[in-house]
């Protein structure tokens, strides 16, 4: 089911103002791929040009290839909704619909796209998809109640629960702990490595910890100068980029000693 | 380089100022007031003043005695927040004095006519005593009900474009610009719009109730427009992309997400804006005009509705004037309970549809 994004030249703009250039890199299937690199370096942007949610911003648009599956995602006559379909993602804040309960949650990507399911059906579908995202055991008495009413940690692993419910290809993770408490942190952390056996995971992080706890290759990212395009820095296994790694730019990074 | 030196207050025997201070007895305020009518009255009854001029007085004796009381115990400081308090206190029930009034007056004139036979007749061959406003009841659902049968799904649509489709294109500056320009349509000229276009139509002299619903509903599209579009802004972005991330097309997210999320909103400004053309008179006389029996077909001939209603018994009283302004009192009170019960529905709504957070 999972599989590998290849990104080649990509080139990504707001309007006019060109955010990230030339990134190239190969995310491997079935593992966890972490972007780090200070604030407004591009890290989300290029992430979310992955599942194309960055058209959804007016003015803005991508250069270059992205190819997942042998298949490439801007080429002509490609929807973006069947692209997000299969590239699901989780964002920065949790993000429950809240005028649905939480049973209606984990089924909103099926129940809005309308595909009709029977009852046990969709009963096994919200099982399944709450236990993947360690939330089952929680919930499981109030599947009823809104969404809304869970705590932080657990309407994002609520997010989870939602975004893998419909089964896609890839997960895109969007800085999904930086609203959360250490314990909830740990919780979709530990979720995380479950996960990674089934899909591809790509997650932006500004915590360098969580990177090495949890990805097995990591992309540094960063500003060529104030003003300059985004870029990618250095690509490399995690242990490697953490311990021994190729460019000063992302030593410096890393310890601290940054720019 | 010198170092800045820090202002050190000398030694540590600062005297700490006193934390409590002297202040007015609580019933200070209401003992002044009392004080201050009791003056006015006396001065009022020696120099035969009215009312008004009594009520003036003791306005401005409270306003002199509190402060001045307040300042030569409590202080500048509390002075000044006692006056202004007055000052707020006293604007707030000067504001509320007509509202009351109003309302007091319908009820008192209008709480006599209110019968079974007033709700249930028409004024058809009545002359003198009796008769009811059945008539103008039904005119006033059917033309307001058909206004907003037309103007919510004009109005909702095009606060959809504007929020969602537009992307704040020279297409929406013009609409936004041309809604606002829409609000400030006085609702004669409303009338005479849908009068002018029904004449277009039907020849000179049409009247019908449907051309009532047609200036009602200009009168109401900006309203709903204006409503719905600052309702559906306040649904966070991240819902919409939460459910184009789970791959969903973007009208589905627009019905599924967006909509009921601002629902409670939406139902709330649209039931406003029938509340607030419910009691709209001058478009309605142009071109639905006055009847005096009953019309459930509002494509021909007139209706007769609550306002027309009002405005005609007072205006053509013929020989029995105490009936005639009995009945406008009394379809005044009957209207005014429409719109208060709407404003009502509109609050319940709101609650009912609002998103749950409960645990």
């Amino acid at each position: 089911m999972a599989k590998s994004i290849d990104i080649s030249d990509l080139d990504i703009y707001y309007g006019d103002f060109l955010a990230v250039q030339g990134v190239n890199m190969t995310v491997k299937a079935r593992s966890v791929t972490a972007f780090i690199g200070p604030s407004g370096c591009g890290k989300s942007t290029v992430l979310r040009s992955l599942n194309r949610m960055h058209e959804v911003i007016p003015g803005a648009r991508v250069e270059g290839k992205v190819v997942v599956g042998g298949q490439s995602l801007y080429d002509e006559g490609v929807d973006p909704v069947a692209v997000r379909r299969q590239i699901g993602m989780v964002f920065q804040r949790p993000n429950p619909f809240p005028t649905m309960s939480i049973y209606e949650n984990v089924l909103a990507g099926n129940r809005l796209n309308a595909k009709r399911m029977k009852k046990d059906e969709a009963d096994s579908i919200v099982e399944r998809s709450l236990k993947g995202a360690n939330l089952w055991e929680e919930v499981k008495d109030r599947l009823g109640k809104p969404g809304m009413g869970l705590s932080g940690g657990q309407q994002q692993r609520l997010c989870i629960a939602r975004a893998i419910a419909v089964e896609p290809q890839i997960l895109l993770m969007d800085e999904p702990c930086s609203a959360l408490d250490p314990i909830s942190t740990s919780a979709i952390e530990d979720l995380i490595h479950e996960l990674k056996d089934d899909y591809t995971i790509v997650i932006v992080t500004h915590n360098m910890q969580q990177a090495a706890r949890v990805s097995e290759e990591t992309a540094f990212f960063n500003l060529k100068a104030t003003g300059e395009p985004g870029h990618l820095v250095e690509f490399n296994s995690t242990s490697q980029m953490f311990t021994n790694p190729d460019e000063e730019a992302t030593e410096a990074y890393i310890s601290g000693r940054f720019g | 380089m010198t170092t800045p030196t820090i202002n050190r207050p000398s030694g540590g025997d600062r005297a700490s100022l006193p934390l409590t201070t002297p202040q007015l007895p609580p019933i200070a305020p209401a003992l002044s007031a009392g004080l201050a009518v009791g003056v006015a009255v006396l001065a009022g009854l020696l120099l035969s003043w009215s009312v008004v001029g009594m009520a003036v007085l003791a306005w401005l004796l409270a306003m002199v005695f509190l402060p001045t009381w307040s300042l030569l115990l409590e202080g500048r400081r509390k002075a000044v927040d006692r006056l202004v308090t007055a000052l707020v206190w006293s604007t707030f029930a000067l504001a509320m004095l007509p509202l009351l009034s109003l309302i007091w007056q319908v009820v008192a004139k209008g709480a006599p006519a209110l019968s079974v036979e007033f709700f249930t007749y028409s004024m058809r061959n009545v002359i003198g005593e009796g008769g009811g406003i059945y008539h103008a009841i039904v005119g006033t659902f059917l033309i307001t009900g058909l206004a907003t049968l037309i103007s919510v799904p004009i109005g909702v649509l095009a606060a959809i474009y504007l929020v969602e489709y537009s992307s704040e294109g020279k297409v929406a500056k013009a609409v936004t610009f041309l809604v606002d320009v829409m609000t400030g349509i006085p609702s004669i000229v409303a009338g005479l719009f849908a009068f002018a276009l029904f004449v277009l139509i039907f020849g000179p002299g049409i009247r019908m109730g449907f051309g009532g619903s047609i200036a009602l509903s200009v009168l109401m599209i900006p309203i709903v427009v204006r409503a719905t579009e600052e309702m559906l802004k306040l649904v966070p972005d991240e819902l919409r992309e939460a459910s184009y991330a789970l791959g969903v097309p973007k009208w589905r997210t627009i019905v599924k997400v967006v909509l009921p999320t601002a629902l409670s909103g939406i139902v709330t400004g649209i039931t406003l804006a029938i509340a607030r053309v419910a009691g709209e008179t001058a478009p309605l006389l142009i071109i639905a005009g006055s009847a005096t029996s009953l019309n459930w077909n509002p494509f021909s001939e007139r209706m007769a509705t609550l306002p027309v209603f009002i405005f005609s018994s007072i205006t053509e009283q013929g020989r029995y004037p105490e009936a005639q302004t009995e009945r406008a009192w009394g379809a005044a009170l009957v209207l005014i309970i429409i719109v208060m019960a709407l404003n009502l529905i509109a609050r319940l709504i709101g609650r009912v549809f609002a998103p749950k957070t409960g645990r």
